[in-house]
């Protein structure tokens, strides 16, 4: 059992906990991820570390509300616990050795571009971030982008804040105006990351990608959360769980991964909306 | 004078129709009277060929006589001298290749039921035991258990009966390894599991769920915090695919992921929280028991075809009989010397956001032909040119078995494996190339037998004793 000593909303559909957890907060580092359960007959869902304190022993998440999980989470109060937080899983983003980089993120994916951001800022890099979001109501995190780059970004696909457009707009932009990077990192929706790719590609500059698939275990057991990968013409198939989550953005099969993302979608429209309904005759 | 029937007493089993709609325990388990009449075979022999059959070598012979007399407690305390899991491997150790396959009753006729008796002598204890295990005296050292499975768990009770301080850490939400995520509750109910777990806790035995070593805390750091000798029974890990195209479409499974949202996650249940694709038709591809498994699983949950689809034949599965019996029994599907080249998913050509799209349709199959053996001296299968054709299938669930698991050996240096990934070890020992660092299992082996696992773990608790008392 896990406590959740601080929970704030970011957005109408994005919140932020901390939670105490020593062990996990003592190894976590930015790209890596955490299983957590709600309740004791809840799914396990994986959220990659949106932060963590060593010294209070306390990791954070930040999570969108997207299904009878995320919901059941969401009704949780600081002072609460969560059944299960196991991690930290996956490889950690790899660092070392950038001087100039760029980071896009889209949505709820900037809470954990943000830490890698923070990171590489510390380390002395020079970070040039472009963050996207649908609209200014789900803006997130712009004054913590803004401390932890050279230069920000904001986009808007309605053009409510920011610049109009998404993420790719600016980064074409800054090819265009021959600025070079020694890495690019995207951390979005699955189509987010897969434009970007696209964008970033004929520049030649590495693409890494954070990829979120469906996962049970995250230790390397299921295998629900294979992704294809194609290196030199040859189809490779790699486990998120231990190999990722960070990708080479230029060998992922996005299409192939959207697919199978929406594998349970009936299923889980349908238990958000019991769910949902559910707290809702509590309420009355 | 010894009951000279040719024949075990047949285990009672739920009739087929009616169990492959429930996911209740298959078979039933002998009663007293039975239990006495099969014990009642067993003809005592002096040499005993049976407990060098058994990977645990339990007192097979004495354990039954104590049955014959009666004394069914007497008989459960000398099955657990050597098991510390008999009520599991009552119901799914492989006895036909093990002890039961050296009984001299099985020269005329069939060998004495060891399991079943071994099984209902568990049972018994179960149901009427009084008062839990005690501690054992602490000897003053400690030793870190990774992975709460068959070996793990026998490993920590071997260790805590002799007074060591142990802890288990296990990765998942619940301890039991692939007793609770892999075997499903028809064929070994979760409360047994449970009953042995809650056992070794009374014994002192520390369990710690939701840490993995490897991640959350490294070998290294647990001898740092003062554990002196490590056991490694982290079990398999990651499931193989068969590198033909279509595994990625949706529809299509490991057998580990299959089996771990039917069984750890409870889906099979009316209104589950994490969702698994229900009925339907469905190919299982695989011989093994996990093969078995998941077939029998898939047709639980509702499926209307289930089909296993292997490459040799009859005579090569690899599953235990009674399982291959059981599933043929409910209608399980048999394709033998049938191997798959290709899964086909749907796509509407008229609508790229058809949400039918991307899902298994059908399942391309080759027949096969066995040619000559190969060096384990199973007949090598060849394909039949020209013979493909299609199966309709929705689901496909691949259980062609695993690979090591990758967490450990990445972060603990020093720690060697062999060319598949699976730990180096001595086999007398279990001692790993880390000194003070042990390992057993399918961590070791690749996927194997819950028994051989516990055999392991059985083996390197006795390594760690003389290792620690040795200091």
């Amino acid at each position: 059992m896990n406590r959740i000593l601080e929970k704030r909303a970011l957005n109408p559909t994005v919140t932020l906990m901390e939670i105490e957890a020593p062990l996990v907060a003592a190894k976590a580092q930015p790209g890596q991820f955490v299983i957590l359960r709600v309740d004791e007959a809840g799914e396990r869902i994986p959220l990659t570390v949106a932060g963590y304190d060593r010294e209070k022993g306390t990791v954070r998440i930040i999570f969108q509300i997207v299904g009878a999980t995320t919901e059941k989470l969401n009704h949780l109060e600081a002072g609460d616990y969560l059944q299960d937080f196991a991690g930290p899983l996956g490889i950690a983003t790899k660092t070392e050795g950038l001087k100039r980089v760029c980071i896009v993120g889209g949505g709820v994916g900037c809470a954990i571009a943000l830490p890698v951001a923070q990171k590489l800022h510390a380390a002395g890099c020079e970070v040039v971030s472009i963050i996207g979001f649908r609209s200014k109501d789900l803006l997130i995190l712009e004054d913590e982008f803004r401390a932890a780059s050279a230069r920000l970004t904001v986009m808007t696909d309605d053009g409510s804040y920011g610049e109009k457009g998404n993420v790719c707009l600016p980064l074409q932009q800054m090819f265009d105006a021959g600025e070079t990077f020694d890495e690019i990192i995207a951390i979005g929706p699955l189509i987010m990351m897969k434009f970007v790719a696209e964008t970033a590609k004929p520049t030649g500059i590495p693409c890494t990608v954070s990829m979120n698939p469906v996962m049970i275990d995250g230790t390397g057991m299921c295998g629900g959360c294979r992704l294809t990968l194609n290196q030199a013409g040859q189809k490779v198939t790699k486990f998120a769980c231990v190999d990722g989550p960070d990708f080479n953005g230029y060998e992922v099969d996005f299409d192939e991964a959207m697919s199978r993302a929406s594998m349970y979608r009936d299923f889980e429209r349908h238990a958000y909306e019991e769910t949902c309904s559910l707290f809702k005759k509590e309420v009355q | 004078m010894p009951n000279m029937a040719p024949k075990k007493n047949p285990m009672p089993t739920q009739q087929p129709k009616t169990r492959a709609c429930n996911f209740q325990e298959v078979a039933l388990g002998y009663d007293e009277t039975t239990a006495l009449d099969e014990a009642a075979r067993c003809l005592n022999c002096k040499n005993m060929p049976c407990v060098s059959g058994c990977p645990v070598n339990i007192r097979i012979p004495d354990f039954i006589e104590q049955v014959k007399a009666g004394d069914f407690e007497a008989a459960y305390q000398i099955i657990s001298e050597s098991s510390s899991l008999p009520a599991v491997c009552g119901r799914v150790c492989p006895q036909e290749t093990q002890c039961e396959q050296r009984c001299v009753r099985g020269i005329k006729g069939e060998p004495v039921g060891i399991g079943r008796l071994e099984r209902f002598v568990a049972d018994w204890h179960n149901a009427h035991a009084v008062g839990k295990p005690q501690p054992a005296p602490a000897n003053g050292h400690r030793v870190a258990i990774v992975g709460s499975g068959p070996s793990g768990l026998t490993c920590a009770g071997d260790l805590a009966k002799k007074g060591y301080r142990v802890t288990v850490y296990e990765a998942l939400h619940t301890a039991g390894g692939v007793l609770v995520y892999g075997i499903p509750e028809f064929r070994l109910p979760k409360t047994i599991v449970q009953q042995e777990v809650d056992n070794l806790a009374a014994l002192g035995v520390d369990m710690e769920t939701n840490v993995i070593i490897g991640k959350t805390l490294t070998v290294d750091e647990l001898f740092e915090q003062g554990f002196e000798a490590v056991f490694i029974g982290s079990g398999a890990g990651l499931p193989n695919f068969m590198g033909i195209p279509g595994e990625s479409l949706k529809g299509v499974y490991s057998a580990n992921e299959f089996l771990t949202r039917s069984n750890l996650m409870k889906a099979y249940e009316q209104n589950p929280v994490t969702p698994i694709m229900k009925g339907g038709k469905v190919a299982v591809v695989g011989g093994g028991n996990v093969a078995m498994d998941a077939a029998r699983t898939a047709l639980r949950l509702g499926a209307e075809k289930v089909y296993i689809v292997y490459r040799r034949s009859l005579e090569e599965l690899p599953a235990r009989k009674e399982e291959v019996e059981h599933a043929m029994e409910e209608g399980i599907d048999f394709r033998l010397l049938n191997n798959p080249v290709e899964i086909l998913g749907y796509q509407n050509p008229e609508d790229p956001r058809d949400p039918k799209n991307g899902f298994v349709q059908r399942m391309r199959c080759i027949k096969m032909e066995l040619g000559e053996p190969d060096e384990k001296g199973r007949r090598r299968p060849i394909p039949v040119e020209g013979s493909e054709f299609e199966l309709e299938v929705d689901t496909v669930v691949i259980a062609i078995g695993t690979s090591p698991n990758p967490l450990i050996k990445s972060t603990t240096d020093g720690l060697e494996v062999n060319r598949r990934g699976g730990i180096i070890i001595n086999e007398d020992t279990g001692l790993t190339s880390r000194t003070g660092v042990y390992a057993g299992g399918d961590a070791v082996t690749g996927a194997a037998t819950v028994i051989s696992a516990m055999g392991a773990g059985k083996v390197a608790a006795k390594a760690i004793d003389e290792y620690l008392q040795g200091k």
